[in-house]
């Protein structure tokens, strides 16, 4: 195809070959002598989507044959599919694999540098599922974090008996691993290339550097915090001593890390010990939904906010915000204030705490947050936090070390330790000075290892432009990166990035522990990890499981190492390595003049940046469970918007149209320092007025084929020295109309009772007060004798003082149940697929309602509407209580549907199911049905895990045990607000929360008995700022 | 009512005209068998027959693709599929009403419109019976309906109404076919004695079964037919009952109400007759059949429109009456949404189509205007497709939970569909109107003979059957 690379045979190479050759030698054809590589090269460039054996085109039963015949060939022949490296697992030896029964293995998600542990569900060689790792940090399980002591318990069934939380993003990689607009080939200038030109011509340049001691080279890369691969760096930085290393990530605690420099002297690491706070105050800090340790966070806080008969106690969230988030929108006091604002509004703070600071003279409403805020947190010294977002300048970061300072927090609820980070450095900063050099034209060989500059560097730097300039000068830029993105297209080379779960390697939690990157499957595609290229720079080839255990083996002594790397990658965690805390001194000098510097003023309109709360800061465009997740609050899917208030709306004469299909809105320009925007609006309660809020990650243009050409690039108006605030920035309607695809349109309850909610002081007082039970004369007769459910009977119990709308259910939902996405169009019709849903509901003023959340899986109802309404009896009742679908019964009259007054089926209304690319085939869970066209779907409680948990029991002649059966949903959930169980075991878990007063059913008085039921959302409000 | 007999008792006859035997029987049975129709015929079958082409491809497209090619969606997951199911069998029940009904009850005026509204029903249950086959997601397993014996030993779910609309309306197509065909029988044997043409004599005498108009034949006939009509006679009122329990049954806000049996049948019989009515009045003036459907008939259709037009609104309002008196917050927000909410503008419709404008009826005016008359007709058809809108969408739409509630917007493969089986109708109503006598020729003998003065009818009680078999036969 492609016959002006391929390079002609080398003959004479040949005959070297075979007189070189020992004992008997066949060959086929003078190209298979010729080299294998470069014969396999010759194919690529000939068939370049038949390149890797998992191509494209792979159909499933091809794949099936394919693995069957390499269990068949294991140890005769390479093939691609299945690790030739021995990966441990959770209990059981490979060779143990039962065919139809998962493996469990122990890994880590890494996301910005940070680690989420995990474990990975593998059907025969194939991770179709993601588990959060209960004995990792950041991903702790229902019950907290399972000491590496205690040994792996285990299901019967082989599934770990304890699974961590895990965010969406967790739970949406494995899609990235079988996206089929994934890299698949080296690409030279644009075209297909192959892994050996590269080394070739990386070698020479490596070569022309080495003459220079690197003077001209620079190598770029996302936060690192793996110990391996800040080794292999800091080895390229020894050989070549006058190369740099600069780190950028778009979104990154860049004032965090200035804030404690400040207030420290020095960078450290901070961690938070929500679990032990009693009142928590949030400055713009979305501490549960954002950040490394967002998981833990969401858990540590959560474990503070179960109120049970006779154990109420709970802890006080306040947040004062600029932009509705997750955490502002479960708090028991939300305050929305514009950046300027909320700077003013923690010197005030800081004052009354008694830093030593001037503040400024607050608005009277501003001014009674301020004391009650203070006095309660004066109440709760060392029991109390107080947390700040990235939006914020260094100096405030620093001013709120202070105030915990002052409220002895430090030590207690606040701990500080050595950074986390293998090279703590200003990301922003990093990459001005790279910019700096490559305009000076210092810079002659650029790596770009992972991340997407061209695309995300802050406007002013103009990254895309000096980096196409550097390779039009006949730069050798590099690009390694899952996708060939807008970055890859600037660079002479662009190199396929190994997906996490193909590469080994290491990361390191928010906490500094380390876990080990195992991997599940070989690469699909000739891809490499950050480690094997920087290992090819420095003129080797060893893969990244010899970089990995070479770096463990040198770092804990190689006697009993193979016992400590088995056990290390078995749990997932490396023993010892969280970072110790560490004593800090306050600088109270310097925050203070530091703190006395800032103008907490701003002229025009405000403007905030927040990372996209699915696809972040774009890394996940091309995921389309992300793009199709409802985003927290908005439900928008599939595009990101301006937020606007709903008065700056009203004054700016702004429409939002509701209720209809598609929401329609106003597009509007934005004008910012010269730069021009044009974006749809959305109109947010609980925004502040006059401020807008920009969404990164959008505006992809080369991001494949779900993400590209999405939304409106918030980066062009985002400029180095404004990152996360900027003022001044004026708006303009364009009087064009756009349609956004949100799935829920109703945002008041309509007087229903839907969610019960109450204060705390109303629960002690009276729990059952909360829920208005049906009184006797309501309680629902039938004509005929009750049923008896015996055996088990299995039920839910969701927690709405704790689901915080973060909608890991949902997305984990999603890759458990093989539910398809469906696309904005098919969206804004109103036939998103998901099987979980999170009911989002305001209440009271429009500038700063009460936001309500409520997760809705199936009811599974004893009196199930949906049943009797089937016609040819596709869905009917197990006598576990399950309502069930058998969906190759099912017709498609959508009755049951229609009947259904939770409105929690779905259906296929077309073939939604239908991968084009037969990769995303080994993605489905084989123990769920894959729907077809005209099914009709729903949840299901995850049967396929009762099934085999039942079929274990049964096997041990017992029951199924409390917690043997979690549910995806479940398992996911970071506040564990989910709990499955068998309510006739009065014992189980689930039984308990039954038992609780303040347990309902949604909508029982219409005798449907739903399995699933709530625990009403209990708040606690402070006395002094009710009514506020 | 029964004043108003009396005070407006038209001048008119049920035959116009000096006809004889001979002449009733040219002038029916010479549409059929002369070559020469109006151009309208033409004109009026090729659009129609375009609409076919259009059914076909919707329907093609359809099961290409599914039924996401249409407007449904969550929460809204009936659409215009089941709108205009409802809306054709209503439309259907005048026919049987006018033959099985007002035959037992020995209404004379129905003879010459019997055999018109039965074809219409036949049509409009087939046009109807498309929607539930086709609506379905998996419409090649639709057979799963239909209790057949299988070795899975998998039966039809015998509590969903949905089986019972399956047998509903299957038997209603059997029944009113058998009693359309029967009542041909002796109009079939006519055309074939009349018939010059080699080709209509085979066709029209192997239709006629060997109808040799003998006395045992008669006997036989009427005692078929009337057996026939007391079969049909449940199934007026069965029928549509049972369709709306397909809302009844369930626990839908708009949904969930006793009233609809009986509410449904008053309105499947007053959207019948104004289908009746929209297409007896162009094919009355285009066959100038003025002499057998008289103005009498017109006036008598156009009172029984008034009367079940009322019994409709009655259904309405107590709808909204009950909704208040539950105290049921989601029924009165049901109702509620449908004054003031999104579809308010169908439901104000609705109610000026079938409660307001049909009032003028009252006047013995307007129902002599056969113009007025006609778009009347035209509203209530209009009327009756709204309330089935506003049953279907404005109940689903908005029912328990905010969160779900959405709207439904019916894309051109809705409108493609139903334009489509309007389409279809005309067709074969034009058809039917080429190939076979549509006024009952032996019947409109036999009342010739009642009402004859010379001969004055036997005085009423005595059996009008009988009268036909021993003294019409010529």
């Amino acid at each position: 195809m492609r016959d002006k690379q391929r390079q002609p045979l080398n003959l004479d190479e040949i005959r070297k070959r075979l007189e070189q050759a020992k004992g008997q030698h066949y060959w086929r054809g003078l190209e298979e002598l010729a080299d294998s590589e470069e014969f396999q090269q010759i194919l690529e460039k000939e068939f370049p989507r038949q390149s890797s054996p998992l191509g494209a085109f792979l159909h499933r039963r091809q794949f099936l044959k394919l693995m069957g015949a390499s269990l068949a060939l294991a140890g005769l022949t390479s093939c691609r599919p299945l690790s030739m490296r021995k990966v441990v697992p959770q209990v059981q030896q490979p060779e143990e694999m039962i065919p139809g029964r998962p493996l469990y293995f122990a890994s880590a998600f890494p996301i910005g540098g940070f680690a989420r542990g995990i474990l990975v569900e593998s059907h025969e060689g194939r991770p179709t599922k993601i588990e959060g790792n209960a004995r990792h940090p950041a991903s702790p399980g229902a019950m907290g974090v399972i000491s590496a002591q205690i040994p792996a318990p285990l299901n019967p069934d082989g599934t770990p008996k304890h699974l961590g939380a895990t965010d969406a993003f967790t739970q949406a990689s494995i899609l990235t691993l079988y996206d089929p607009d994934r890299s698949q080939s080296p690409m030279y200038q644009g075209q297909l290339s192959a892994w050996t030109d590269f080394t070739t011509a990386l070698a020479a340049e490596m070569g022309k550097q080495a003459a220079v001691r690197g003077a001209g080279l620079r190598i770029l890369t996302e936060n690192i915090t793996s110990p391996t691969l800040a080794g292999l760096i800091q080895e390229l930085l020894k050989k070549f001593p006058q190369a740099k290393w600069h780190q950028y990530e778009p979104v990154h605690a860049d004032n965090a890390l200035e804030g404690a420099k400040i207030a420290f002297g020095e960078p450290v690491n901070t961690i938070y010990r929500f679990d032990r706070a009693d009142v928590i105050l949030s400055l713009d800090a979305d501490f549960l939904y954002s950040g490394p340790a967002s998981v833990r966070y969401a858990h540590d806080y959560a474990t503070r906010r179960r109120v049970r008969a006779g154990a109420a106690d709970m802890n006080r969230l306040y947040v004062v915000e600029s932009t509705p988030s997750v955490t502002g929108s479960v708090a028991d006091h939300r305050l929305p204030l514009r950046p300027s604002q909320i700077q003013a509004f923690a010197l005030a703070l800081a004052r009354a705490l008694g830093v030593p600071v001037s503040a400024p003279q607050l608005p009277a409403e501003q001014h009674k947050w301020v004391n009650a805020i203070a006095r309660d947190l004066q109440a709760h010294r060392a029991r109390s936090v107080v947390v700040t977002g990235e939006s914020l300048p260094p100096a405030i970061h620093a001013l709120v070390h202070a105030i915990n300072h002052a409220l002895g927090n430090t030590g207690q609820t606040v701990v500080y330790t050595a950074p986390v980070e293998a090279q703590p450095v200003n990301h922003t900063e990093s990459l001005r000075e790279l910019v700096r050099d490559m305009a000076a034209g210092k810079v002659e060989t650029l790596i770009i290892l992972g991340g997407n500059p061209a695309y995300n560097a802050p406007a002013d730097l103009a990254f895309a432009s000096l980096l196409k300039d550097l390779t039009q000068r006949n730069g050798f830029t590099v690009h390694l990166s899952l996708y060939e993105d807008e970055t890859s297209a600037l660079c002479l080379w662009h190199i396929p990035e190994s997906h996490y779960l193909e590469a080994w390697g290491d990361v390191r939690a928010f906490d500094g522990t380390v876990s080990i990157i195992q991997p599940l499957i070989e690469p699909l595609y000739p891809s490499r990890s950050a480690g094997e290229m920087i290992d090819t720079m420095l003129g080797r080839q060893r893969t990244s499981y010899d970089l990995v255990q070479a770096y463990w083996s040198k770092r804990l002594g190689t006697a009993g190492f193979q016992k400590a790397w088995r056990k290390m990658l078995h749990d997932g965690v490396v023993p010892n390595t969280a970072l110790p805390p560490r004593s800090v001194t306050l600088r109270t000098e310097a925050v203070v003049s530091a703190a006395q510097k800032l103008k907490p003023t701003a002229q025009g309109m405000e403007v905030v940046f927040i990372p996209d709360p699915n696809v972040w800061d774009g890394r996940f465009a091309n995921n389309g469970w992300l793009q199709e997740l409802p985003k927290p609050l908005t439900h928008l899917t599939w595009d990101n918007a301006i937020l606007v208030s709903p008065s700056t709306a009203q004054k700016m004469g702004l429409q939002m149209d509701t209720g209809g299909l598609a929401n329609m809105v106003d597009v509007v320009e934005l004008r910012y320092r010269g730069e021009k925007l044009q974006a749809p609006i959305w109109i947010m309660p609980g925004q502040p007025d006059d401020c807008l809020t920009l969404v990164l990650g959008y505006g992809r243009t080369r991001a494949g084929k779900v993400g590209t050409g999405i939304g409106y690039n918030a980066y062009k108006v985002r400029f180095s020295d404004a990152l996360w605030t900027a003022s001044g920035a004026t708006l303009a309607k364009t009087g064009e109309r756009y349609p956004l695809a949100s799935t829920q349109q109703h945002h008041s309850m309509e007087g229903r009772e839907l969610i019960h909610v109450g204060t705390l002081e109303e629960f002690r007082k009276d729990p059952a007060h909360l829920v208005r039970k049906p009184s006797p004369e309501e309680e629902h007769l039938s004509l005929y004798p009750e049923y008896r459910w015996e055996g088990s009977a299995w039920a839910m119990v969701i927690d709405t003082s704790l689901c915080i709308g973060c909608n890991a259910c949902v997305t984990a939902c999603q890759a458990e149940n093989n539910i398809p996405i469906v696309g904005k169009e098919q969206v804004a019709r109103g036939r998103e697929m998901h099987w979980i849903r999170i009911d989002r509901y305001y209440e009271g003023r429009l500038d700063n309602p009460s936001t309500h959340l409520m997760p809705v899986p199936c009811m599974q109802c004893e009196n199930a509407p949906c049943e009797p309404v089937c016609p040819v009896g596709a869905t009917n009742h197990s006598e576990e209580g399950l309502n069930q679908m058998a969906y190759n019964r099912c017709v498609g009259t959508r009755y049951c549907s229609n009947n259904c007054p939770y409105k929690v089926r779905r259906f296929n209304f077309l073939k939604y199911n239908d991968p084009k690319e037969p990769v995303l085939q080994l993605l489905n869970n084989p123990d769920v049905t894959v729907r077809g066209r005209g099914v009709m779907e729903k949840c299901t409680y995850c049967v396929q895990r009762i099934n085999a948990a039942r079929i274990e029991a049964k096997k041990l002649g017992r029951e199924v045990q409390d917690g043997e059966v979690v549910t995806a949903c479940q398992a996911a959930c970071p506040t564990h607000a989910i709990v499955f169980g068998n309510m006739n075991d009065k014992e189980s878990v689930v039984s308990q929360w039954k038992r609780q007063p303040h347990h309902y059913g949604l909508l029982e008085e219409l005798n449907t008995r739903p399995r699933t039921t709530y625990l009403a959302k209990v708040r606690n409000p402070n006395p002094d700022l009710e009514g506020a | 009512m029964q004043g108003e007999i009396v005070r407006t008792e038209p001048a008119v006859e049920l035959i116009e005209g000096r006809h004889s035997y001979e002449s009733i029987t040219h002038k029916i049975s010479s549409v059929v068998l002369s070559y020469r129709h109006p151009k309208a015929w033409y004109v009026v079958t090729a659009i129609a027959a375009f609409f076919v082409f259009v059914l076909i491809t919707s329907v093609t497209w359809l099961l290409l693709r599914g039924v996401g090619i249409w407007g449904i969606n969550q929460p809204v997951g009936w659409g215009f599929d089941i709108i205009n199911f409802v809306w054709w069998i209503g439309i259907g029940h005048a026919g049987t009403l006018i033959s099985a009904i007002l035959l037992l009850l020995r209404q004379q005026w129905r003879t010459s419109i019997n055999r018109f509204a039965e074809a219409m029903t036949i049509f409009a249950v087939m046009c109807a019976g498309m929607f539930p086959l086709l609506h379905v997601g998996r419409p090649w397993v639709v057979y799963w309906l239909l209790p057949i014996p299988n070795w899975t030993g998998a039966w039809p779910q015998f509590r969903s109404p949905l089986i019972w609309d399956v047998f509903a309306v299957t038997t209603y197509l059997t029944v009113s076919l058998l009693f359309w065909f029967t009542g041909l029988i002796p109009d079939l044997a006519t055309l074939r004695d009349r018939a010059k043409n080699r080709l209509a004599q085979v066709i029209f005498g192997v239709l006629a079964m060997g109808w040799r108009n003998s006395a045992k034949h008669w006997h036989r006939f009427d005692s078929a037919y009337l057996l026939l009509a007391g079969l049909s006679t449940p199934l007026v009122v069965s029928v549509h009952s049972i369709v709306s329990l397909d809302f009844a049954v369930s626990l839908i806000p708009g949904w969930h109400t006793t009233i609809f049996p009986p509410y449904f049948v008053a309105g499947a019989i007053y959207s019948g007759f104004a289908m009746v009515l929209t297409l007896v009045i162009p094919i009355r003036a285009l066959y100038k059949m003025q002499d057998f459907l008289t103005m009498k008939h017109l006036d008598w259709m156009a009172k029984i429109m008034l009367a079940t037009g009322l019994i409709v609104f009655y259904g309405y309002i107590m709808e909204i009456f009950t909704a208040l008196y539950s105290a049921n917050q989601y029924e009165q927000y049901l109702i509620t949404n449908r004054f003031f909410g999104p579809y308010a503008p169908f439901f104000w419709a609705l109610l000026v189509c079938n409660g307001l404008i049909p009032q003028v009826l009252w006047s013995p005016k307007v129902r002599q205007n056969v113009l007025l008359l006609f778009l009347i007709s035209l509203i209530v058809n209009v009327g009756m497709w709204l309330e089935r809108f506003v049953i279907v969408v404005t109940s689903l739409h908005r029912d328990f939970l905010p969160s779900s509630w959405g709207m439904y917007v019916p894309t051109v493969w809705d409108w493609g569909v139903y334009l489509g089986t309007i389409g279809f109708f005309t067709f074969m109503m034009f058809l039917f109107v080429r190939f076979v006598p549509m006024i009952s020729i032996f019947e409109m003998r036999d009342l010739l003979h009642q009402t004859d003065r010379h001969h004055p009818a036997p005085a009423t009680g005595t059996a009008v059957t009988s009268a036909v078999s021993t003294e019409v036969t010529p």
